[in-house]
């Protein structure tokens, strides 16, 4: 009987644990161990942060899933990862977690494997950046919809921004928190919603909405931004984001790095050196993301992390990390089958792998401090990558150590996205977004990088009921209710 | 369109963007129109993630 060991259940976890198991059935082990009492359908954070949702709506109990699936839950933390064994075990690798829940909470335990998945994801790095949020992510100063808990207490404080509003004039700063950012996105579902529910307040015109973000234009989205066909144009999605910004009424500042948060205020600093201050009532500055800061140990004892994981806390894959300068970069630098650099058995997928560079292209302020987006990794990717890295460790386990790897590379795969600009039935809007492939690949698509005829993005109500949609369809497939496997990642 | 127009000012970064008409407004939100670019949209969502499996 082999076991396999998923740290961390979440988007691309949970699909790599439950097809796993699907795929491996009674004869051998899956376990998932992860921090988290409940799965949350992240994008619908955002509708939390508005109040349009509840916690409940966009959360559920994992326990029953794994129980009904046959997974073995452990409500903990993985703390460290031994890959040549050692303690008790011999040459058999295992981890060592920390109960965060089921009554065990504190107690350590060590669970050896056969094969490792690290879907981690990103750890919150509000430290990096002073003033903003703190070590519970529920800001002083600035609030974030990250988690459904940090999108609650979020709505808390806008809808007193709101209450004031209705008396006084009251500004609201919404974009990224961090020169290094990723998921501009979220942030840019969240003005959006925050500008159509000020509307529906009847609160609007004493508002004053502003962006700020690392992007060098508006629409980069840490994707270099993407061109559609439009009118007869091949159109860059910054004609698209900036449209909304001025259709909407809302400010932006780019190129900036948030550097400092106080009260009221966020210190930032742009790339061409300019630095200011910009006064607020109400903040959600995403913060960046880094490793969930998992060790890796020698059976000798020895300190074997760096070699592991990249700098930023990312588990190194077979990407190529030595790419050097924007101008080498290629598309076959992207991991294919997101297999440890150190470890056969140990692969990384979703967020928690190291890419091997940005795919913006990174700049600097005159100061020298870094300024653009780093790479998302959105749910469309993580939970194909999940699935295909399931399906590796499946092969050889079913078929023989030397079965194969699958593929699954950023650079040959699409993403479908919704951006929500405001939820209602018969009002509600989103941008519907495909980009393909989602890692430009300048040598088949020389100058856009990316294949015009499967890169489109439109904005209307049919984009918000399919976002709509997609919400109950992922919360139906993570419950694994019947037919989840007929429902794509 | 006129209350768009009214936050433009020249020279402002909104002043070189382009800006949606009444009609392309209107159609954003018409139900009918919406209904097509329902399907159409799903149907060029599903042609990428198949392309991406
Ligand atoms: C507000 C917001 C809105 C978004 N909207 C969209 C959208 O509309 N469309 C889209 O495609 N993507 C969206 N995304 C991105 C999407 O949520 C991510 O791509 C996806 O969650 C990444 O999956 P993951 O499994 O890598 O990480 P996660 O889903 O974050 O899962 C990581 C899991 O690991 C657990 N964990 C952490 N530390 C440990 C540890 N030490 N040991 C074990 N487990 C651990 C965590 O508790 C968590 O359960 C959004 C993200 C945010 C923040």
């Amino acid at each position: 009987m082999a076991r396999v060991i998923v740290m961390g259940g979440g988007v691309s976890g949970h699909t790599a644990a439950t097809f796993a198991k699907k795929w491996l059935g009674k004869d051998h082990e899956v376990v998932v161990v992860t921090p988290n009492a409940r799965w949350n359908w992240i994008p619908s954070n955002i509708w939390v942060g508005v109040g349009e949702m509840t916690k409940d709506d966009v959360t559920f109990e994992l326990a029953p899933v794994y129980h009904k699936a046959g997974i073995d839950y452990r409500q903990a933390k993985a703390l460290g990862i031994h890959p040549e064994g050692g303690s008790t075990h011999g040459d058999k690798p295992y981890i060592v977690i920390e109960y965060t829940g089921q009554g065990k909470e504190g107690q350590k335990e060590e669970l050896t494997y056969d094969y490792l998945i690290n879907a981690t994801g990103p750890k919150l790095n509000f430290a990096a950046t002073p003033g903003l949020g703190d070590a519970n992510g529920l800001g002083e100063f600035t609030v974030s919809v990250c988690t459904a808990d940090h999108a609650e207490h979020a709505n808390h404080e806008l809808q007193k921004v709101f209450e004031k509003a209705k008396h006084s004039k009251q500004t609201v700063l919404i974009g990224t928190g961090h020169g290094m950012c990723t998921c501009q996105g979220a942030a840019f579902e969240y003005i959006f919603n925050v500008e159509h529910e000020a509307k529906k307040a009847g609160v609007r015109d004493n508002l004053d909405i502003k962006w700020i973000s690392n992007e060098s234009f508006l629409g980069d989205f840490g994707i270099g931004g993407l061109h559609m066909k439009r009118g007869g144009y091949a159109a860059s999605s910054r004609l698209f984001a900036e449209s909304l910004f001025s259709e909407r009424g809302v400010n932006w500042t780019i190129g900036a790095a948030v550097t400092q948060v106080e009260k009221g205020k966020a210190h930032y600093e742009q790339l061409d050196g300019t630095t200011g201050v910009i006064d607020f009532d109400f903040a959600m500055l995403i913060p960046p993301f880094a490793g969930v800061g998992l060790k890796a140990i020698a059976k000798d004892g020895t300190d074997i992390t760096d070699q592991m994981f990249a700098p930023n806390g990312f588990m190194k894959v077979d990407a190529n990390y030595a790419a050097g300068a924007y101008e080498n970069w290629k598309a076959s630098d992207w991991p294919k089958t997101y297999q440890s650099t150190i470890a056969d058995n140990v692969f990384a997928v979703g967020i928690a792998f190291a890419p091997p560079h940005p795919i913006s292209k990174p700049m600097k302020s005159p100061s020298g401090r870094d300024i653009f987006p780093t790479p998302p990794r959105t749910g469309m990717p993580s939970g194909i990558i999940g699935k295909t890295v399931a399906h590796s460790i499946c092969d050889k386990i079913l078929k023989g150590k030397n079965a194969p790897l699958h593929e699954a590379s950023m650079a040959h795969m699409g993403a479908a996205c919704v951006a929500s600009a405001g939820k209602g039935l018969t009002n509600g809007t989103a941008a519907a977004l495909t980009v393909y492939p989602v890692v430009p690949d300048f040598e088949t698509y020389p100058g856009l990088g990316r294949d015009l005829n499967y890169t489109f993005g439109e904005i209307g109500l049919a984009g918000h009921w399919i976002k709509h949609i997609l919400h109950h369809m992922f919360l139906y497939k993570a419950k694994l209710n019947p037919g989840w496997t007929l429902i794509p990642e | 369109m006129k209350e768009i127009e009214k936050r433009i000012k020249p020279y402002d970064a909104n002043f070189t963007t382009m800006v949606p008409t009444t009609f392309v407004k209107a159609m954003r939100t018409c139900v009918l129109w919406q209904i097509i670019r329902f399907i159409v949209i799903n149907i060029k969502m599903l042609v990428v993630v198949r392309k991406s499996h």
